[in-house]
């Protein structure tokens, strides 16, 4: 009977970390159902790039007050974790405070932690209140009700018990306030807890201590159900970020042979294929559904955290225009893990649903609105490229569906005809010489 | 127009025998708009001032296919890129100036990859070289002096490849009074014409966009309203119009406050 603390914890938290492991199993896989692109290349720029925008946090300061609240909750999620370790060991072998046999330096460490957690803690409200008070026109989009408001929420809560949790164990525990060293915060909270009995301190300090870890783990599991998962997807997101100039959009290399085809006169249009040489099924021009995306597009669907800095740079998002950044992030997750679901429930097959990310999520008023004018993709504190989304869907509905509005289907034919989109003569294009 | 422009063409050069210093590459807006052809004109009396030996495509240049590929057709980008870049390196074309960040762009960061690889400058670029290395000369006593001026970025330049520093140095240059409007360089608001936009009617929304960006711009209290972009400069005049602050704003190309102010 004397081990079966241990044994519960060694339970709930192989049950935690199982379950999320079991979670990102799936979400790498679904990542994979994207098209290959090879981005093998420039390591040694993407490492730098990940270092300076994830690990720096170099975009998030760009908006003082929301950069530096978020490197505090950043900072103190990353280094009051180092205090998880020693739960996890004391939880383990039936220990209590197995670090602190190492003196000073663990007073000074839990020191730092006490004071990241009300920093910390402090910060979460400062959030909280721009979502629910100021309501910051970005919090409040047309996109951002239902679940994604509630998980901006949930978050918050989640980060506030958290920290509360943790400054109460410290709080209770006896003979760590006895120690007199590294309780910074909590020796302000231990005298709401004056008048009670040994016992009853070290009933709250154990609750806590349990709820604390049990919360960990739940967080841990909740994040793959939302928004939050860019935790640990901004790291490899800002790494396989794009490195080109804003401005390039990528060459398809089907439509190239198909060019070279076109414009090689030694090219003998009624040849039949060599023998033995299947002629391959054309790639789909652009996407319509998030199997016809990139897997890095995939990825910067899942990392996006839904703060909506895109949408509140967005020029059509800005003059009323349907169009939203963050909204194509958040359809394209949200049809992808509507896949994902689909071929969990057949076996590992994708059987067709009759729906697809163009029409069912994303309009075409949405794609047509876009001036591809990157400040999207520069707004973006992770890296994540809706305007490639965009593009590529644009790509389907003109070069699949002919569906492009008429009058830019003028302006192509112009350029077909004449060169130029407007129609007229290239023999004219010297003109202004004499004008 | 009296004066006479000295507009050779490539074919010209050839039958010559002589290979120009740069390509310009006018680009259909350049060519055939009736606002950004003075823009055109305007670089070209800048390039004759300085001498500077170059040449044009002319009837044999065609669109870049910018917009086509923006709107999502890349077969019809693509066959404009191979046909052009057939006629360059026929040419053996090694450097391209241009006066419109969308050909910039396209020519510099999308045709390589197609087979055509050129050193590529926008022409704010190219005239700070001329003025760093002295081959154009500006004089500092100008009609523009100590006007206030706020410059525009062109998505194409700015944002999309980082040019922010050229036009503006042009500007100090006439010794204007830069203002700067909230919204600038990486942050810089779409005038509204990218990504064909410039080609069809907008969307349902509740403002057009050049309006907001005028807006942006007026909040400087400018006399001029600089920009590098032919598509740009007509959403800003238009925008300017709608604010009915055209009779007191002007919208001007860095190379036409070049141009006019010595008086060219």
């Amino acid at each position: 009977m004397e081990y079966l603390p241990n044994i519960l914890f060694a339970v709930i938290l192989a049950a935690g970390i199982g379950y999320f492991a079991k979670n990102v199993k799936k979400l790498i896989r679904n990542i994979k159902l994207g098209r290959d692109v090879d981005l093998s290349d420039n390591k040694s720029e993407r490492f730098k790039s990940m270092a300076m925008i994830a690990l720096g946090q170099s975009k998030m300061v760009r908006r003082p007050v929301a950069g530096i609240l978020h490197i505090i909750v950043y900072l103190g999620f990353i280094i009051i974790n180092i205090e998880v370790l020693e739960i996890i060991i004391d939880g383990l072998f039936g220990t209590h405070r197995i670090f602190s046999g190492i003196g000073a330096t663990y007073g000074f460490l839990i020191g730092a932690f006490e004071v990241l957690a009300l920093l910390v803690f402090v910060s979460v409200i400062v959030f909280w209140i721009r979502r629910n008070i100021i309501k910051l026109k970005r919090f409040w989009k047309a996109e951002m009700t239902s679940w994604p408001k509630n998980d901006g929420n949930f978050i918050l809560y989640f980060e506030m018990v958290l920290m509360t949790l943790f400054l109460v164990m410290n709080a209770a525990d006896v003979h760590f306030q006895a120690m007199n060293s590294g309780n910074v915060i909590s020796q302000f909270i231990a005298p709401w807890f004056g008048g009670f009995s040994e016992g009853t301190l070290h009933f709250i300090e154990r609750g806590a201590w349990w709820f604390h870890i049990v919360g960990i783990l739940v967080f841990l599991n909740y994040l793959y159900f939302s928004k939050h998962l860019h935790i640990l997807l901004a790291f490899p997101n800002t790494y396989y970020g794009k490195l080109a100039p804003k401005g390039q959009f990528n060459n398809l290399e089907s439509v190239t042979n198909e060019v070279k085809m076109m414009m090689d006169p030694n090219i003998d249009p009624f040849a039949a294929p060599a023998e033995g040489t299947e002629p391959a099924m054309p790639e789909k021009f652009g996407a319509s559904d998030v199997q016809d995306l990139s897997w890095v597009q995939l990825l910067n669907a899942y990392t996006c955290t839904e703060c909506g800095r895109c949408t509140s740079e967005c020029p059509a998002n800005l003059t009323g225009k349907k169009l939203s950044p963050r909204k194509i992030m958040m359809d394209t997750r949200d049809r992808l893990e509507e896949v994902g679901k689909n071929i969990d429930a057949n076996n590992g097959e994708f059987k067709a649903d009759g729906k697809q990310l163009l029409g069912d999520y994303i309009s075409t008023e949405e794609l047509w609105a876009c001036t591809t004018c990157n400040a999207c993709v520069e707004a973006c504190p992770v890296s994540i490229d809706p305007l490639s989304i965009i593009l590529e869907m644009r790509r389907y509905l003109v070069m699949e569906q002919s569906a492009a509005p008429t009058e830019l289907n003028n302006m192509m034919t112009n350029i077909e005809n004449n060169g130029a989109p407007w129609p007229y003569s290239q023999m004219d294009r010297l003109n202004w010489k004499d004008e | 127009m009296s004066e006479v422009l000295k507009v050779p063409s490539m074919a010209e050069c050839m039958a010559e025998g002589r290979q120009p210093e740069i390509l310009f590459w006018v680009g259909s807006a350049g060519s055939y708009d009736d606002r950004a052809k003075k823009i055109t004109r305007a670089f070209v009396k800048i390039l004759n001032k300085a001498n500077v030996d170059f040449a044009v495509l002319g009837t044999e240049e065609s669109c870049t296919g910018d917009v086509a590929k923006r709107a999502g057709n890349e077969f019809l980008f693509q066959m404009q890129a191979v046909t052009n870049i057939e006629i360059l390196n026929a040419y053996d074309i090694k450097r391209i100036v241009t006066a419109c960040p969308h050909s910039y762009n396209t020519l510099k960061n999308e045709y390589p990859q197609l087979g055509g690889h050129y050193q590529v400058q926008h022409h704010t670029q190219f005239i700070d070289e001329l003025i760093q290395s002295g081959r154009l000369k500006l004089e500092r006593e100008n009609t523009f002096k100590g006007k206030r001026i706020t410059f525009h970025d062109p998505c194409y330049l700015g944002r999309a490849n980082d040019v922010y520093e050229a036009p503006r140095a042009l500007l100090q240059t006439l010794g204007v009074e830069l203002v700067e409007m909230k919204r600038h360089k990486k942050t810089a608001l779409c005038c509204g014409a990218g990504g064909a936009q410039m080609f069809k009617e907008p969307e349902k929304g509740d403002k057009d966009i050049n309006v907001l960006r005028t807006e942006d711009a007026l909040e400087t209290n400018p006399d001029i309203i600089a920009t590098g972009c032919p598509y740009c400069n007509t959403m800003m005049t238009d925008g300017v119009k709608v604010k009915e602050k055209d009779a007191d704003i002007s919208v001007l190309d860095v190379a036409e406050l070049i141009a006019n102010a010595q008086n060219l």
